[in-house]
């Protein structure tokens, strides 16, 4: 009994058991929505992959990386690259396996050159980096495909996987539901990776250098190797990210790439509170489904449709800019300070009406403290102070 | 050999142009500690500016005049309005600001002036002087865009090495505190920092539309070389960011014209790892070991 | 005359000073002593209005200043001069103390060599970067510098902080000089009481944020008993 109730409150098992449940929702709604939603899930999910390998990189270490958008290109492209035709050779697992090593390595040079460099400089070094790739596909146009780029052929899905959805709900795999349900499994997975490591050893020095990176080099910590480290784990989530973008949108081509979706990925994760894996998701979706919105206002309200595009990326960066100002802890932090504080209200309230009736003090009543969250995952106001210099 | 003099002459006037722009981001950094990211947008709405100015009938030189007014309150409002209020607080914020003011212009931008490739006119003749029967790629608009920007930096110099107004700045962008117990009103130096930042950003974003198309993205790579420049010159040092600029110019004008224009960022990022690599503080600097 | 009344001020959970109360004469040097952590610098920045009080209150003349920004000081006449690492390194000589004299207005070229006739080596290296001044001479310069404003009180943090004993001699007997020729007014911060002593006319001991001695300085040197307890002499 006792092992049992141990091993519910390790961290490991929490996670896998809100993964799990994660998939069982992730596959219930994939059923239950339209084709079209599923693409956007789908998209959605590959945004998020990315803004969670950043909000670790950016979030735990301390380190802002305005290029991943090129990292994830990293993965697209060679995603393409190894889907050349129906009858490819490669299993699917394989390539993104591939992609993820290749953005890691890319990750790796990158990091070396970063683990160097703090704050503005590292942003100017990553901005360069996202601006300068994109250039490698046009420059090197019978590879990578020029301004065209080259066109993605997803696989089909499985025997199994068909079999698997009609018996579940009576109706047909759609290719969009399949391509969907990888880019939601990858993302469960990824971020069941991320969290687990960020609450290791490993995610434990990350903090420690974010939050001193004197104070962790006296305490026998490789600072350097800390930011490679953390920023090889980013650069393969972006990878991932980008493997699985090449699937959804069926295209590795410069467009896709341009400096905007770095400062999405930026914008994603600090809307949703840097350092949270929670946080990022919620970014990605409002990223996501926020355009559609907010272009059909600008639409009733007489703009053109090139117009009335560009008022999503408005207020978002608008609500980045109030976020940073007003609640550096995004916008899932505000959520969950306003939850805590009611909650702490509540308890005292309860706590209150129960010291009226007993004048004896209760010396097992548990202290405030204790009711906000006690792991550390969420820590924003100090990665927000903490940043390294 | 005619081919290399004139590659050389156009990386000097892009050259030039860069420089202006790493001196409107070494005058923020020096004086606020920021990298402002958000000076591409930011000339990118001045220039827009100027062409409503101009369209609506007005002279270049009218569009010009109120672009630069329109850069020096611009900048003042970004400072006033936003950036004031993460001062001290973690230099990740200061950037993450800079990049949400980034979104912010270039998407209002886009809603405003619309999202297509406009012309910008050129008040000089965009095509090569002639010098003894050979044309030449220096431009009249390339004169003009080196002297514009040698002009403005005489101006820069004259104000921090001659002025009351330009020490008091200097003293608030090396030693705020020390500066404020000298009755220097800080707050207020930065102000006029981030303005004038503003100014020579606009100057910068005028100078490349000329003769050509604008759009809301045009200075985005800009900022980039503008960031190189920099850096290649110490960040710190304003003449670093104006021979750091040239230096760029030239070498990026060599690379697109024998290597290809698509790599021209590439090369950016490569001279920019390197210099951060080999030496951290800008190629003049006397100290190898400085912290970046 | 320069009072502190009752001024507590803290650094987030840390109280630095507590309750404390005394007052700087006209024409006299105060000197406020005690050891590394009493809270004189908090002291001196509070005053200066570096540093906001938590409760208690600063008044020059029975005119209350703590409220007042920092900036705002130099245009009272007071003039606070920071340890010698307040020297603006990235400027030259002669820029430091142009600035100090822009404090009260316009600087006219004459007016750099009331300076100049103080601390002769710094006329020799008007030109040099203040950076590569030693730590006397930058001492120098920052007094120097503070004097550019014509300031009425002059609040000095530790000037003998890391220099010879011959040329903190020098500096005190500059300080004497000014308050006998020129009225000035001086509030010194210091933790070498044997030499602050022997040019004050007050002294003021802080230990843990407190006031625990404020006589005239020649008492407070003649006091064993609190000498050995607060100033380690």
């Amino acid at each position: 009994m006792e092992r049992i109730s141990r091993l519910v409150g390790s961290t490991l098992a929490r996670h896998l058991l809100v993964a799990a449940l994660g998939m069982v929702v992730v596959v219930m709604a994939l059923t239950a929505v339209s084709d079209f939603r599923r693409f956007q899930l789908a998209e959605m999910a590959c945004l998020a992959i990315a803004a969670g390998g950043l909000t670790v990189l950016t979030g735990l270490n301390g380190q802002l990386s305005l290029g991943h958008g090129a990292l994830m290109a990293v993965g697209t492209y060679t995603t393409a690259l190894l889907l050349p035709d129906r009858d490819a050779s490669t299993p699917l697992v394989l390539v993104v396996l591939i992609s993820v090593c290749t953005a890691t390595l890319v990750g790796a040079l990158v990091g070396v050159a970063a683990a160097r460099l703090h704050g503005p400089y590292l942003a100017g070094a990553t901005l360069a980096l996202a601006v300068a790739v994109p250039g490698l596909a046009l420059h090197f146009r019978e590879t990578l495909g020029g301004e065209q780029g080259i066109p993605v052929v997803a696989p089909p899905p499985p025997g199994w996987a068909e079999d698997a959805t009609y018996f579940l709900t009576a109706s047909d795999l759609t290719p969009r539901g399949w391509i969907a349900f990888l880019a939601w499994s990858t993302l469960i997975l990824s971020f069941l990776l991320l969290a687990n490591l960020s609450h290791s050893r490993v995610g434990r020095r990350w903090r420690a250098v974010r939050d001193d990176p004197v104070a962790a080099e006296l305490a026998g910590i490789v600072v350097g190797r800390s930011r490679v480290s953390a920023f090889m784990v980013s650069a393969a989530a972006a990878g991932a990210a980008g493997s699985m973008l090449a699937l959804v949108v069926r295209l590795a081509a410069p467009g896709s790439f341009t400096l905007a979706l770095s400062l999405t990925l930026i914008a994603a994760v600090v809307l949703g509170g840097l350092g949270s894996l929670t946080g990022a998701l919620l970014g990605a979706a409002l990223l996501t489904f926020l355009p559609q919105f907010v272009t059909q206002i600008g639409r009733d309200a007489g703009l053109d449709d090139v117009r009335a595009a560009e008022l999503a990326p408005l207020v978002y960066g608008l609500v980045m800019v109030l976020v940073i100002l007003l609640a550096p802890g995004g916008l899932f932090g505000v959520i969950r300070g306003a939850l805590t504080r009611r909650r702490a209200r509540r308890a005292l309230a309860a706590r209150s009406v129960e010291a009226s009736t007993s004048t004896r003090p209760d010396p097992d009543s548990p202290p405030d403290e204790q009711l906000t969250d006690p792991s550390g995952d969420h820590r924003t106001a100090t990665t927000t102070e903490g940043a390294p210099r | 050999m005619q081919q290399f003099i004139n590659t050389a002459l156009g990386g000097l006037t892009t050259g030039m142009v860069y420089a202006a722009f790493a001196l409107a981001l070494v005058l923020i950094w020096r004086s606020t500690r920021v990298v402002n990211f958000a000076q591409a947008p930011m000339a990118m709405v001045t220039t827009f500016v100027a062409l409503a100015v101009i369209d609506a009938g007005f002279s270049y030189w009218i569009g010009f005049a109120v672009a630069l007014a329109a850069g020096l309150v611009l900048g003042a409002i970004m400072e006033r309005g936003v950036m004031r209020h993460v001062q001290g607080k973690g230099e990740i914020n200061a950037v993450i600001l800079t990049l949400g003011l980034f979104i912010v212009l270039h998407a209002a931008a886009a809603v405003v002036f619309g999202n297509d490739f406009r012309s910008f006119p050129a008040p000089f003749g965009v095509r090569g002087i002639e010098v003894g029967g050979r044309t030449v790629a220096l431009t009249g608009f390339g004169i003009f865009t080196i002297i514009a920007v040698l002009v403005v930096m005489g101006l820069l110099v004259a104000l921090f090495r001659f002025t009351d107004l330009g020490l008091r700045m200097r003293a608030a962008a090396f030693n705020p505190e020390v500066a404020r117990l000298l009755g220097v009103r800080v707050p207020r130096m930065m102000t006029l920092g981030w303005a004038l930042a503003s100014l020579v950003g606009s100057l910068a974003g005028l100078l490349i539309a000329g003769g050509s198309l604008i759009h809301p993205s045009y200075m985005d790579s800009v900022v980039v070389l503008g960031f190189v420049a920099a850096v290649l010159g110490g960040l710190d040092s304003p003449l670093g960011a104006v021979v750091g600029g040239l230096l760029l110019g030239v070498t990026l004008a060599f690379v697109s014209g024998y290597l290809g224009s698509q790599l021209v960022a590439l090369a950016a990022l490569l001279i920019l790892m390197i210099v951060l690599m080999v030496r951290p503080g800008g190629i003049f600097s006397t100290t190898a070991a400085r912290r970046v | 005359m320069l009072a502190v009344d009752s001024l507590t001020v803290s650094h987030g959970p840390v109280t630095a000073l507590r309750e404390v109360s005394f007052s700087a004469a006209r024409g006299a040097i105060t000197a406020v002593l005690g050891a590394n952590g009493a809270g004189k610098t908090t002291l001196l920045r509070t005053v200066s209005g570096l540093h906001r009080a938590g409760a208690g209150s600063i008044t020059l003349d029975g005119r209350p200043i703590d409220r007042l920004p920092a900036e705002s000081m130099v245009a009272l006449g007071l003039a606070h001069v920071p340890e010698g690492r307040g020297v603006i390194t990235e400027l030259s000589v002669e820029e430091n103390l142009r600035l100090g004299g822009l404090g009260r207005g316009r600087v006219r070229p004459g007016d750099l060599d009331l300076a100049y006739d103080l601390f002769g080596v710094l006329a020799e290296r008007r030109n040099q970067l203040a950076g590569t001044l030693s730590g006397g001479e930058r001492q120098m310069l920052v007094i120097g510098r503070a004097l550019m404003a014509r300031p009425e009180i002059l609040l000095l943090d530790e000037p003998s902080l890391g220099l010879a004993p011959r040329v903190v001699a020098q500096i005190f007997a500059l300080l004497r000089r000014l308050v006998v020729d020129q009225g000035l007014s001086v509030l010194l911060v210091e933790q070498n009481a044997i030499s602050a002593l022997s040019v004050a006319d007050r002294g003021v001991v802080l230990h843990l944020g407190r006031v625990v001695a404020d006589e005239e300085a020649s008492r407070l040197a003649a006091d064993d008993q609190l000498r050995h307890a607060y100033l380690g002499f």
